[in-house]
């Protein structure tokens, strides 16, 4: 079946796989957003817990998203991988960091002996919520705006500053993602306590970060959009890599499709906001998430397809990577591609665990529980 | 090709490679082996309805989750470590090392990290059968994932399945299967998770031997020795069988590596096995310290041979044989190969030069002698010695090779003779008289965490330099950086899995304090 696709097309297939699972980790944030809400919504010890458990029955969703983000993105576009993890060396060390801490937090917060103590183990999150989000959204920022490096004959990497990716907090477009990606994961954080947790005073503050983040995430967001489709993109053909004006408003007009993707994107975020504020729905989740799924996969989308180069080099232009120039072989995209699958396969069980386990809110009756399992 | 790399950044790069591996494999044999015992022993609850079942199982389910939590924060590092300071590596060889990464992740991570929320929260919220169905599929879902990162670990010792792509400067996958089902991967496999399930069931029969010495819990530490005892024991047969197997198929594929860890130096027909053997302080060889001779050693005439050939009297050659050469049994000199491997890299240079200078007809015929078979087999199979730049570069240090291998060797036979002890006291009602016995099985727990790092350090320090077998060194894999920058991280890294160590021992032991709850209920 896949055998007889072209090498575009089976790359141009693992680009829109690739999108889709960073659509999903963005949406799955709402763990790291949740994290660095934990004080703001929860104020006594028994909300916190509430706040803490019900992260903590999603937390490996995100983190297994990552893991195999990064595993698909190596195993589809490995010049990519090699580029960018062994060049901006810092920035995905930092990101890593924060990701290791997540890890033992929810375990370790409240048992016994811990050594660090409960507050440590609260500051990882916070740490990771803050840290993982802005960095890894600045880190993508770098698709639309460019790195520092150049590739020799054997496509090593070089990169040509000595802050190793951190030069990209320079770039305000890039940070302006970053934050944004911050704001909306608080957002979907809050939005995610709302429908699980089942405490009128968590429901009411939770509301009141929704609206709060909302603005800062507005006003980062906007300028981020009009400005990536004011600016100059990094476009490519036959011969070679080149800057085209307007490039990514260009992709949108090319490809309607994506263009609509993000539209009802945008409105699935603004419309989950929307019924939480206004109506005082506790599904505001489930809108605002199919709306980042949607938003997020358009940016990836218009970032690599329609002879675009995804990973652009400011140093050596002709270095930058395109799905064509940093993807595998054919042999191996075709093989992934059977593996790809075995995907809906996984999102059906993911959704049936999901539905069993969130079928009830979780409230403080079932934290005391003999059986459950408290954080 | 190679631009000039600093020696120290390549050792600082492994020295972080093997700190976070490490620190990883303390906690990985554990979730292996506790996932597979607490689904044993939920399935008796179910089966049997006894409550005792689940109150063992919830107990064990606590450790597991402790430990499992580590696991995961230092195994993130390493999923991307091979990017960032791995990178021209994960550029020559991701097309085939990606792969089973991917398919880890997307079908091993997500199976144990979803159903491990059911297993752990789920006791009210799904039906028994459900619950344990859970709990076998995070279990399937962990063995999972070690299959994946070792069918990739044992491509690098032993690449199969791939082509080298002159174009683009990699070697590319031409066989799926060939990388799945090549031996070296099975051995692999099945080798280190037995070894995981060994450990586990020791962690069990020793913290509930230590339960029976301080007369607490006594029915419980009984059932969970005797499920433990049964599964370690079996377990720790198949892994001599398997450790047999793959310690034969090192032979084919790594013989310097199998030279090291059985101290031979000198080939020879019927070669002898040194069952013991300490190394002397001083330098055999004057030209490289790893050649120390033995102060003693204890020789099996012939074993040595028949174990890697099953010929009682086949050539196995030693270290000196491969470095030398040994025109009789067929060994080209490690001279001809690091020629053979400059020829390989310099006919790569003059085709990229002839692309890059627009001859298309002189790339073309470069390009066709460059994939010639014989070429390939002659001169491209030496890739990596074409890096070498001293000879004896090409010896992994055979002293911790040797020790390792043996400290292993020696302490799975000990486990196995531990298991038939653990299980025929516990049969026999005899368990709380044999206080000796008791103590022993606490201590232990720390010898199947050396024997576990000791089996780690066979494997990755004995095939040193070679990243990819024969293809490619540490040298030409490592991302250039500053070798200060590494030196932050891996402190960075020494630091705060140290910090988590402590934390996550220190919440083990008072959860083991503490012990499991009468009612079955909470932990």
């Amino acid at each position: 079946m896949f055998e007889t696709l072209s090498h575009l097309a089976l790359q141009q297939y693992w680009w829109v796989i690739i999108s889709l699972l960073g659509a999903l980790f963005v949406f799955l944030t709402f763990v790291q957003g949740g994290q660095t809400l934990i004080y703001t919504i929860g104020k006594t010890e028994p909300e916190r817990t509430m706040l803490v458990n019900t992260l903590g029955r999603k937390w490996e969703f995100t983190f297994t998203t990552l893991v195999t983000f990064g595993g698909a993105f190596f195993a589809s576009f490995p010049l990519f991988y090699a580029t960018s993890f062994g060049g901006a060396y810092w920035v995905w060390i930092a990101i890593l960091f924060s990701f290791v801490i997540q890890a033992v937090s929810y375990e370790y917060r409240t048992k016994p002996a811990n050594f660090l103590g409960a507050k440590t183990f609260e500051a990882f999150l916070f740490l990771n919520g803050a840290l993982g989000t802005i960095l890894i959204g600045t880190a993508v920022g770098t698709f639309f705006n460019g790195a520092m490096f150049s590739l020799n004959d054997m496509n090593n990497v070089s990169w040509e500053t000595p802050f190793r990716g951190l030069e990209a907090v320079l770039t305000f477009h890039n940070v302006a993602l970053g934050l944004s990606v911050f704001f909306l994961a608080r957002i979907l954080g809050a939005l995610y306590f709302i429908s699980s947790v089942e405490s009128e005073a968590i429901f009411t503050r939770s509301k009141k970060q929704v609206l709060y983040n909302t603005i800062p995430f507005l006003v980062f967001f906007l300028y981020f959009v009009i400005w990536l489709v004011l600016k100059d993109g990094y476009a490519y053909n036959e011969t070679e890599v080149f800057m085209e004006k307007f490039k990514y408003l260009h992709n949108l007009i090319q490809m309607p499709l994506v263009a609509v993707i993000l539209l009802l994107g945008v409105v699935g975020v603004l419309g989950g906001i929307g019924v939480t504020i206004l109506k005082n729905s506790s599904r505001g989740i489930w809108f605002a998430g199919a709306g980042t799924v949607l938003a997020v996969l358009a940016l990836f989308l218009i970032a690599g397809l329609n002879g675009t180069a995804f990973y652009p080099s400011n140093y050596a232009l002709q270095d930058s990577l395109t799905i064509e120039t940093a993807s595998s072989s054919h042999f191996t995209l075709t093989a992934m591609s059977y593996v790809s699958l075995g995907v809906p396969f996984v999102v059906a069980y993911i959704w049936w665990v999901w539905k069993a386990m969130n079928s009830k809110k979780i409230d403080e009756a079932e934290m005391q529980e003999e059986d459950s399992h408290a954080y | 090709m190679l631009e000039a790399i600093d020696l120290s950044l390549v050792n600082w790069s492994r020295a972080q490679f093997a700190l976070t591996a490490m620190y990883h494999w303390l906690f990985v044999p554990l979730t292996l082996g506790l996932t597979m015992i607490i689904a044993i022993m939920e399935t008796l609850y179910v089966k049997t309805g006894n409550v005792e079942w689940k109150r063992i199982t919830k107990f064990w389910m606590v450790l597991f989750g402790i430990n499992f939590a580590i696991g995961v924060a230092t195994g993130i590092i390493l999923e991307f470590e091979f990017g960032t300071n791995w990178s021209n590596y994960s550029w020559f060889v991701g097309d085939i090392f990606g792969a089973p990464l991917a398919i880890e992740g997307i079908f091993a991570f997500f199976m144990e990290s979803t159903f491990i929320a059911v297993m752990f929260f789920g006791w009210n919220k799904v039906s028994k059968k459900v619950h344990l169905l859970s709990t076998w599929l995070t279990a399937i879902g962990a063995n999972l994932s070690a299959l994946w990162i070792l069918v990739a670990n044992a491509w690098m010792q032993n690449p199969v399945g791939m082509q080298f792509n002159p174009e683009t400067a990699r070697n590319e996958m031409v066989s799926f299967w060939e990388v799945l089902f090549s031996p070296t991967a099975i051995y692999k496999f099945l080798h280190t998770t037995s070894s995981g399930f060994v450990l586990a069931s020791i962690f069990v029969i020793g913290i509930s031997a230590w339960f029976i010495l301080k007369k607490r819990n006594l029915v419980f530490a009984r059932k969970s020795i005797l499920v433990a005892a049964i599964f370690g024991l079996v377990s720790s047969v198949y892994v001599a069988f398997t450790g047999d197997s793959s310690a034969r198929d090192i032979a084919q594929q790594q013989p310097m590596k199998f030279a090291a860890f059985e101290g031979l130096y000198n080939g020879s027909e019927g070669a002898g096995l040194i069952a013991l053997g300490v190394f002397s302080t001083s330098d055999a060889d004057p030209t490289n310290q790893n050649l120390l001779d033995f102060n003693m050693k204890l020789e099996i005439p012939n074993v040595l041979s028949y174990m890697a050939y099953m010929d009682w009297n086949a050539f196995v050659p030693g270290i000196n044989d491969l470095i030398n050469g040994n025109e009789k049994y067929g060994y080209l000199s490690a001279d001809e190969k690091i020629e053979r491997g400059k020829a390989a890299i310099i006919k790569l240079k003059e085709y990229k030069d002839a692309k890059n200078s627009g001859d298309g007809q002189l790339a073309d015929q470069l390009k066709t002698e460059f994939m010639d078979p014989d070429f390939q087999e002659n001169y491209f199979n030496y890739f990596g010695y074409g890096y070498i730049t001293d000879k004896n570069l090409l010896i992994p240090s055979v002293p911790l090779s040797f020790y390792s291998f043996h400290i292993m060797v020696g302490l799975g036979f000990y486990f196995i003779v531990f298991f038939i002890l653990a299980f025929l006291y516990t049969i026999r009602g005899k368990l709380e008289k044999k206080k000796g016995f008791l103590r022993l099985a606490v201590w232990t727990i720390p010898l199947a965490y050396i024997a576990s790092q000791a089996g780690w350090i066979v494997a990755e320090v004995g095939r040193q330099p070679w990243v990819i077998q024969d293809l490619m060194p540490t040298v030409a894999a490592v991302t250039k950086i500053s070798t200060s920058a590494v030196q932050v991280t891996f402190w960075l890294f020494a630091a705060i899995f140290t910090l988590l160590l402590i934390a996550e021992l220190k919440i083990m032991l008072r959860q083991i304090k503490i012990g499991p709850k009468m009612d079955g209920g909470q932990h």
